[in-house]
């Protein structure tokens, strides 16, 4: 079962936990918003990822199935 | 009102065109004039019984996706049943692309093919409810001819469900679905965030049908004559006729029913070999003349260049205009329509319009471009809605069409001699949340 | 009291995971605060300032426990062990025992929701999120009322200093949300801004 991150932009603030947790797949461009690596995710950052998911303040930033 | 022209065909090709557009031109269809060219509604007394007469057709979205629609009908009859939920059908004629007129044209016209489409649509999917949505900028005419529509449809029985009326902001993004969804459910008109899909949970969290209002006209003819009958014109992958909104170098807009395939040459008419030509209105694509009319109305040709043909617009741009002040005005009109809730595009639009404004006047500075691309390549994917990927396409487009001209206001120069507006924008932007409702 | 027993050992124990629960739970409002206008702590990176402040809830409910469990243990004050949640459970009529229930309660309503927060909607986690700011001054009451020596002693200090922490904090708070711009307006004050070329200084977080 392949992961990948999704971010709701919606819901983005532009607070940048997740790019601190993860910044092998996750950048902020020049405003603050993350750019974020939309590739499966390799299993031994798998837990960094779980980690930046759960970081978020406003729950913007998730992990999909596919 | 816009002037309809009929169809104008391609030679070699059959031609039962018009279709959708009255044959006699610019008189509205009433319902007497409907049903003895018609008949009654070719209702198939079950849900997903007419699926498979569109999918052989192979008829996409005419509202500029171009999805399947057999595949849409589908997605909402699964969500329907795996939920227990009875599906809603919107008619989507917010049209709110300043350029395009070929909706509120098809609705003034021959608003029961429309309406007809609308019911056969529901049936389809089990739908108890239908709305139409139109712009309110066009209550005085469309919505006064759709209310008179409705009445005649309710006095003869011929439905099956009940249709309202409902309008749209006069926002760029009302027409664009979850917009038009968070709206209806009594919302401001901006975009929501996909996932859930609507096909799954729309309006009042129903399995919802969102279809452009030609694209139901297409179904309830094809209901009524056949799939094979659809791909008469047309092409093999991109069968059927649709409705382009033509604005020549002369200004005047006319819709026209065209055959998918269709030369540009042919839809451009003999001025248009000059200047450059605007693809798909103010999401599409920039490029010369010349290489324009070399290509036909599909997204196969129009692919070769990035374009798409969307809701068929095609905007002839006369050479005395310039390209690059003309894009500097729509971007900046786009970015004031951002839904300003996503951060990539709140910040990326303003400050490409800034800057296309800058390129546009004398003199900008080297850095300026190359802010203009980058800013481009982030805003694009990143937001809700395509509004900024639209955005994206529309100027980086019109750097590549209007590279000499960029050189020359690089060296104080310009190249047009007509400083007066060409490409049409509505007045007033939206300043508070009110203008959004 | 005569001499040291347990009883006072409980009765001590009691006042102290209090107050440490107290200080705690400032340290938690005070943090949730920077979390929302998104700013930072030095030395602390952002996701450290969320990871902080919903590992000390944590731990502040510990010590709540504690608290509780102690103060039961004492034989002290007659009280059952429902007192904790159920406001006026206590047969003494103890206002301020009920202020502490109605404090814990909240407290476990915010945690609860957090930790279920995928499963709820926004609105409901937002909503019950605020009742924080409720809980947070009915606890610091509890704590000041529990005991007359609290007014007298450098607990009152701390209880002083804390509340004077919240206060500044939530004015602080406040304040920059009166300059937080409405969505519809967003974008109007991004092009005016952008389009004065050189008034508009680029911050970090974008143009909200």
């Amino acid at each position: 079962m392949t992961e990948k991150l999704l971010v709701n932009p919606i819901e983005c603030e532009g607070h940048g936990a997740c790019a601190e947790l993860l910044p092998e797949l996750i950048r902020l461009d020049e405003w603050g918003y993350p750019i974020v690596d939309g590739r499966p995710i390799p299993p031994v950052l798998e837990r960094d990822a779980r980690a930046a998911v759960s970081a978020c303040p406003t729950l913007a930033l998730r992990l999909t199935r596919s | 009102m816009t002037t309809a022209t009929t169809g104008m065909p391609a030679e070699g090709t059959a031609t039962d065109l018009p279709r959708l557009l009255p044959a006699n031109g610019q008189r509205p269809e009433d319902w007497h004039t409907h049903t003895a060219s018609y008949g009654r509604i070719p209702y198939r007394q079950a849900p997903g019984r007419l699926v498979a007469d569109i999918q052989h057709a192979g008829l996409t979205g005419r509202g500029g996706a171009a999805f399947p629609v057999h595949r849409k009908l589908t997605a909402v009859l699964d969500a329907a049943a795996a939920k227990r939920r009875v599906p809603v059908v919107i008619a989507n004629g917010a049209e709110s692309e300043p350029a395009s007129d070929k909706d509120a044209t098809l609705l003034w016209l021959a608003p029961h093919l429309v309406l007809d489409g609308l019911q056969l649509a529901a049936e389809a999917v089990g739908a108890e409810e239908a709305i139409l949505y139109t712009h309110a900028d066009r209550r005085a005419d469309v919505g006064k001819r759709l209310q008179q529509a409705i009445a005649e449809r309710r006095a003869a029985g011929s439905d099956l469900v009940p249709v309202q009326l409902a309008e749209a902001p006069p926002r760029f993004l009302s027409g664009q679905e979850t917009a038009l969804i968070n709206h209806l459910g009594g919302g401001p008109a901006i975009p929501t965030f996909v996932p859930p899909r609507i096909t799954e949970r729309g309006l009042g969290g129903a399995p919802t049908l969102v279809q452009n209002v030609e694209t139901l006209a297409h179904l309830g003819l094809i209901a009524r004559r056949g799939p094979r009958w659809f791909r008469q014109v047309g092409t093999r992958t991109e069968p059927g006729s649709m409705l382009c909104t033509l604005r020549r170098a002369d200004g005047t807009p006319r819709i026209a029913e065209v055959p998918l395939g269709m030369p540009l040459r042919d839809l451009l008419g003999p001025a248009g070999n000059d200047g450059a030509v605007l693809i798909g209105g103010y999401h599409g694509t920039w490029a010369p003349a010349g290489e324009a009319v070399r290509l036909t109305l599909d997204n196969y040709s129009l692919g070769s260049i990035g374009a798409r043909v969307g809701a068929g617009i095609l905007i002839a741009l006369p050479p005395d205009r310039c390209g690059l002040t003309e894009t500097a005005r729509i971007v900046r009109y786009l970015a004031l329509e951002s839904a300003g809730q996503c951060g990539p595009c709140l910040n990326g639009l303003p400050r490409m319009a800034a800057a296309l404004a800058e390129l546009a006047g004398a003199r900008p500075r080297r850095q300026t471009r190359a802010d203009v691309e980058r800013w481009a390549g982030l805003v694009t994917g990143r937001g809700a809605c395509h509004h900024p990927d639209g955005t994206a396409r529309f100027v980086r487009s019109a750097l590549i069409t209007f590279a000499a001209e960029l050189d020359r206001h690089e060296r104080g120069q310009c190249g047009a001699a007509n400083p007066r507006p060409f490409l049409p924008i509505p007045r007033g932007s939206a300043r508070t949340e009110q203008d959004w409702l | 009291m005569s001499g040291i027993n347990s009883s006072t050992v409980l009765w001590y124990a009691s006042r102290a995971t209090g107050v440490v629960a107290l200080l705690l739970m400032t340290a938690v409002v005070l943090l949730g605060l920077v979390v929302t206008r998104q700013g930072k702590v030095p030395g602390l990176p952002r996701f450290a300032v969320t990871g902080l402040h919903r590992n000390l809830s944590l731990v502040a409910v510990v010590f709540v426990l504690l608290h509780v469990l102690t103060a039961v243990a004492d034989g002290y004050v007659n009280l059952p062990l429902t007192a904790a949640i159920v406001p006026l459970a206590s047969p003494y009529e103890r206002l301020w025992i009920g202020l502490g229930a109605v404090s814990l309660d909240i407290t476990i309503a915010v945690i609860v929701t957090s930790l279920l927060r995928r499963h709820l909607s926004r609105r409901l986690w937002r909503a019950v999120h605020l009742l924080a700011y409720l809980s947070w001054p009915v606890a610091w009451l509890h704590s000041i009322s529990s005991s007359r020596d609290m007014l007298h002693s450098w607990m009152f200090l701390l209880a002083a200093g804390c509340a004077l922490a919240v206060v500044g904090a939530v004015g602080w708070r406040l304040a920059a949300a009166s300059r937080d711009v409405p969505r519809a307006e967003r974008v109007g004050l991004l092009m005016t801004a952008v389009h004065d070329r050189g008034a508009f200084r680029h911050r970090p977080g974008g143009g909200r």
